[in-house]
């Protein structure tokens, strides 16, 4: 018994060595690779969730920044230069994502591109103000996560996205009577429900209605539409992501609810849901920057590529992810960066040149204020026929 | 009317978790091992049903035949492959392989069938029932949810009453050596019990999808973990005991949402089973544990 | 060394080991030869480590399975976190700091320990451990609807109506727990040195309360409880004390997982039962009983998905597929055997040469 204890402690420590070892290994061959090819690329890395409940906007984030970089170098890259592109899985995880970023920074990234969801965010934040990289994140939305002068967001954040939800349904008297639905844990959610309860009582309607839902019961949504229902609710505000909003709007048919439903940007996917029957979200307004079926010329070359590469047709994370990738090359350029410089030299430079640059991307014309925060016209459309349709 | 809506709900919530309940304390019962990985068979159902009907085209019903084959068979897959080598070692190293299948069929499912969500269309396609002149309106699926939940749950009983295999599964779920030296084949009665829960789980995956329509690879776990804690509450090993929790369970979480806080109801439902586990600490059907000295 | 008891040998070649990882580890990083990566990881092998110390003592000691022991991590970590935050301004002795917010963070896991603990230990088996478990989805699922903010009129508190709440930052106003958003902008008072020397005190405390006489009245209760009443051992409070010493080990886990990152937040992830059963991991493969073995299993079980981000997108496929070999080769009977015949050829050739020579 002895002896196999000992064995097995031995075979376990074997196991741990090996993969320190590995872990030097990958580290000592990607140092000779920076130090190789230094001169040549820009590296740019990615985080976000590949695995794990969130690993669809993750992957959305992946696919559509790849694209972006694939068109760059086609074109010729950044000052000349052309780009490597790297990205790493952080399971939607504060902790993983630190361990990713410090592999990327391995890796020799000089700029990020992320990460995907907010809290993860906030602590790579901090470790990259450190290292005075620039960071551009597609996706996470909360106020946190631009509170260090190094990163700035591609998507509203959500007080506005908040805010201008309330004033777009009061200014235009779209309902008296309002329910609220959200997601109580998770940070995008009840970030921007939050503000448009505040809001909605400057506005001319009536939040009848407050409910909650957490990552843990995100299946059954009739008891919450049951109440919105008895208060009389004639709008309901849905600010979370479009699955579980499909399973919202089938609900509310089988019960024969029929308010107005009304989202924000995570609610952008809905119609392209494989095997979701969009006469269910017939009337449906939701503000967002993009729009798939959008008729200009970069959208349609955007979702023709990502639909040949990746069989799917992007949502919103992957058009705020093409855009994000974009800045970076116009922050890059604008401060005359080379593959040369450390990410922090890089940084030094390119984080001021944030400010002066403006992007006219997928997600509209966008420009940067210091606080990180971008500054562009959210649209409101509403789905007919099941295509969006604008509403103004 | 109100009331009666959110119990309609609570019923309808609950006969899902009953069903995957019921797969739960089977496997409990005979093979006395958590298998955490039971929640997962139920998504590679779904999965199958999605692809059957969404792709070849071929009818609810045989959708959800194909996936009761396959489900059995990777459920006495995975027993053979993975649980029963390790038979005679402690519950626990069995609970934490279980846990490793359940990683396994997660990232399978992400790698074959991508992390994007897919929208499941309803294997019941009959219309909704009114009530009341139309006041009270109960889905087609809540109702067939329902009546399956208790058609297996007899038939469940039925079988171990009164046929032999059912019998040989109480002898091994009793004790297992006696039941060998009376000539039962105990790894073929554990296999059979996998089988049974599976099947069970490509069941109630095409249920618990019909009424919640999002297919994700993680959209086994939550409801797995919930069945979980139905089938303890229930009394774990007891197969009305598993429906009684499966519905209580559906009942209280609706009720919390409804009467006290959406924001709560989490909390609130874990807090009940606290309460009914210490008022009945083995359940509410749960047989009392004899301790021998 | 000859004259010392057989436990107190093996405890001192377990500290051995650690100090010794400890200071290659140290050269290691001074000398600049670890990845950043590598670095990165050393506080959360510490963290889940301790946790996994913590479980062991109670799944390998006292024989009851928890699958809680993330929610008294939860609980250590807010504890700690706010504690920190309140006090930032006032001391700013970045050690003194720490060690207040590890000691209300252990402190406050201990309590909740208790109070768990009073139902809890009434039941057996899986009974008790789905009330475990069911406490840690509680105390996540209050945070994350808990709302206190540093008002200039004093701490304002409220459950699931945050909007109640008005917060202007500019005035120096600030939130202290925001929901969802949980405890932001923490100080990163963690490092691998601290965690160390947190391991070597859990472990002390552990290795001498399983060696003493209230050690052996656990293990009695552990393998029969029946008989260890009849000798008059005092069941309640021998499980409690394992119980709570358990809570309080993952709570100081819990204090030094708040001070790494710099937001705090209640996730499934990272609090709920899904990190409970991934600690439940660590001490099974480990070995139950064997704290060294929680360690070890604890720091490959975390190092593994790190060294595998090479392979993309089947890093976590070839995890669970190695997580299932390992539990196979460690605990299937049959693996065992096998071992043990290893070993004895081994033994048998070496003593064989040992009578050539």
């Amino acid at each position: 018994m002895k002896s196999l204890k000992k064995l097995l402690s031995v075979a376990l420590v074997g196991v741990m060595c090996v993969s320190v070892l590995a872990g030097c290994d990958s580290n000592t061959a990607s140092g000779q690779a920076s130090a190789g090819a230094a001169t040549e690329t820009f590296k740019i890395g990615g985080i976000g969730p590949i695995t794990g409940g969130a690993a669809i906007y993750g992957t959305a984030v992946m696919n559509g920044a790849q694209i972006a970089v694939d068109e760059i170098n086609a074109a010729g890259g950044i000052n000349g230069y052309q780009i490597e592109y790297k990205f790493e899985d952080d399971t939607h995880d504060a902790e993983k994502s630190v361990n990713a970023y410090n592999s990327l920074k391995d890796w020799g990234m000089q700029a990020l591109v992320g990460t995907v969801t907010t809290t993860p965010c906030i602590a790579v934040a901090d470790y990259t103000a450190q290292d005075g990289m620039l960071e551009i994140t597609p996706s996470a939305s909360s106020t946190d996560v631009i509170v260090n002068d190094n990163v700035f967001q591609v998507c509203f954040t959500d007080p506005n996205q908040g805010t201008a939800s309330a004033q777009y349904i009061g200014e235009g008297n779209l309902a008296t009577k309002v329910a609220v639905i959200y997601d109580s844990s998770d940070v995008y959610s009840s970030g921007i429900e939050a503000t448009f309860v505040k809001e909605a009582e400057n506005q001319n309607f009536e939040v009848v209605a407050v409910e909650a839902f957490t990552a843990d019961s995100k299946t059954d949504f009739s008891t919450q539409l049951q109440k919105a229902q008895s208060a009389g609710a004639d709008l309901v505000f849905l600010p979370f992501y479009y699955q579980e909003a499909a399973i919202v709007l089938k609900q509310a048919k089988d019960m024969d609810y029929a308010p107005v439903f009304f989202g924000v940007d995570g609610m952008d996917g809905i119609l392209t849901l494989e095997g979701f029957d969009t006469t269910l979200a017939e009337g449906v307004i939701l503000l967002t920057p993009f729009a798939a079926d959008a008729k200009d010329e970069a959208t349609q070359k955007f979702v023709a590529t990502y639909q040949e590469k990746y069989n799917e047709i992007p949502n919103q994370f992957a058009a705020d992810a093409y855009d994000a990738v974009y800045a970076v090359k116009a922050a890059l350029e604008a401060a005359n960066a080379t593959p040369s410089q450390t990410a922090q030299e890089i940084g030094n430079l390119a984080i001021p040149a944030m400010t002066t640059i403006t992007v006219n991307g997928i997600t509209g014309e966008m420009t940067w204020q210091a606080t990180g925060e971008v500054s562009k016209t959210p649209k409101a459309v509403v789905i007919k026929d099941g295509v969006y349709v604008a509403m103004d | 009317m109100d009331f009666l809506s959110y119990l309609i709900n609570g019923i309808s919530l609950g006969s899902v978790y009953a069903i995957i309940a019921l797969g739960y304390t089977m496997v409990y019962g005979i093979a006395k091992m958590l298998n955490f990985a039971h929640g997962d068979v139920i998504m590679v159902g779904c999965y199958i049903v999605f692809m059957m009907m969404g792709k070849a085209g071929v009818p609810p019903i045989v959708a959800i035949l194909g996936a009761v084959v396959i489900c059995t068979v990777l459920g006495m897959g995975i027993e053979k492959l993975a649980y029963k080598p390790l038979r005679r070692a402690t519950s626990l190293a069995v609970l934490i392989t279980a846990i490793g299948v359940s990683y396994f069929l997660q990232n399978s499912a992400l790698l074959i069938f991508g992390a994007d969500s897919k929208s499941f269309t309803s294997v019941v396609n009959l219309p909704n029932l009114q009530l009341a002149g139309g006041k009270l309106t109960i889905s087609s699926t809540t109702l067939v949810t329902v009546i399956v939940c208790i058609v297996i749950m007899l038939a469940l009983s039925f079988f171990i009453k009164k046929t032999k295999a059912g019998q040989a599964m109480l002898a091994v779920s009793e004790d297992k050596d006696a039941a060998m030296l009376m000539g039962i084949n105990a790894n073929a009665t554990i296999s059979l019990t996998f089988a049974i829960g599976s099947c069970l789980a490509a069941i109630a995956g095409a249920l618990f999808c019909s009424a919640y329509p999002v297919l994700t690879p993680y959209t086994g776990s939550m409801p797995g973990i919930k069945a979980f804690t139905a089938a303890v509450f229930g009394g774990i090993g007891s197969i009305p005991g598993a429906f009684i929790g499966g519905i209580l369970l559906g009942v209280i979480e609706i009720f919390a949402k409804a009467y006290v806080s959406s924001q709560l109801s989490d909390a609130i439902v874990f807090a009940v089973l606290i309460i009914v586990l210490l008022v009945r600490p083995t359940g509410i059907l749960g047989k009392k544990i004899h301790e021998k000295v | 060394m000859k004259n010392l008891k057989k436990s107190s040998k093996d405890h001192l070649i377990t500290y051995g080991i650690l100090l010794l990882v400890y200071i290659v580890a140290e050269i290691l990083i001074k000398t600049g030869n670890m990845s950043s990566l590598m670095q990165g990881i050393l506080v959360p092998v510490c963290v889940y480590s301790l946790v996994a110390i913590g479980l062991n003592l109670c799944v390998g000691y006292l024989g009851e399975l928890s699958l809680g022991h993330a929610g008294f991590m939860c609980v250590g970590a807010f504890c700690g976190a706010y504690t920190t935050k309140m006090l930032q301004g006032t001391i700013n002795n970045e050690i003194l700091l720490f060690t207040i917010a590890l000691v209300v963070g252990v402190i406050m896991a201990a309590l909740f320990g208790f109070l768990v603990g009073i139902p809890v230990l009434r039941l057996k088996g899986d009974y008790l451990a789905i009330v475990t478990l069911a406490f840690g989805e509680i105390i996540k699922n209050i945070i994350n609807v808990l709302y206190i903010a540093k008002c200039s009129d004093g701490m304002k508190v409220a459950i699931t109506d945050g909007g109640a709440i008005e917060v202007d930052e500019a005035i120096g106003e600030m939130w202290l727990v925001n929901g969802a958003k949980g405890i932001n902008r923490i100080p990163h008072l963690s490092n691998f040195t601290i965690g160390m020397i947190l391991i070597f005190v859990a472990l002390f405390v552990v290795f001498h309360l399983v060696d003493s006489r209230s050690g052996r009245a656990i293990m009695a209760i552990r393998d029969n409880r029946i008989a260890a009443e009849s000798v008059g051992i005092n069941i309640t409070k021998y499980k409690m004390m394992a119980f709570v010493i358990s809570a309080a080990i993952a709570g100081a886990g819990g204090v030094l997982y708040a001070h790494n990152l710099s937001t705090l937040t209640a996730t499934p992830t990272n609090f709920g039962y899904n990190m409970s059963i991934m600690i439940l991991v660590f001490v099974v493969l480990g070995g139950m009983g064997s704290f060294r073995g929680s360690i070890i299993a604890a720091t490959i079980l975390t190092i593994l998905p790190e060294g595998l981000r090479g392979l993309a997108d089947y890093r976590m496929l070839i995890y669970s597929v190695l997580l299932i070999s390992m539990m196979l080769f460690n605990w299937a009977p049959a693996a065992v055997n096998w071992k043990k015949k290893v070993m004895a050829s081994i033994n048998n050739k070496t003593s064989k040469k040992g009578q050539v020579e």
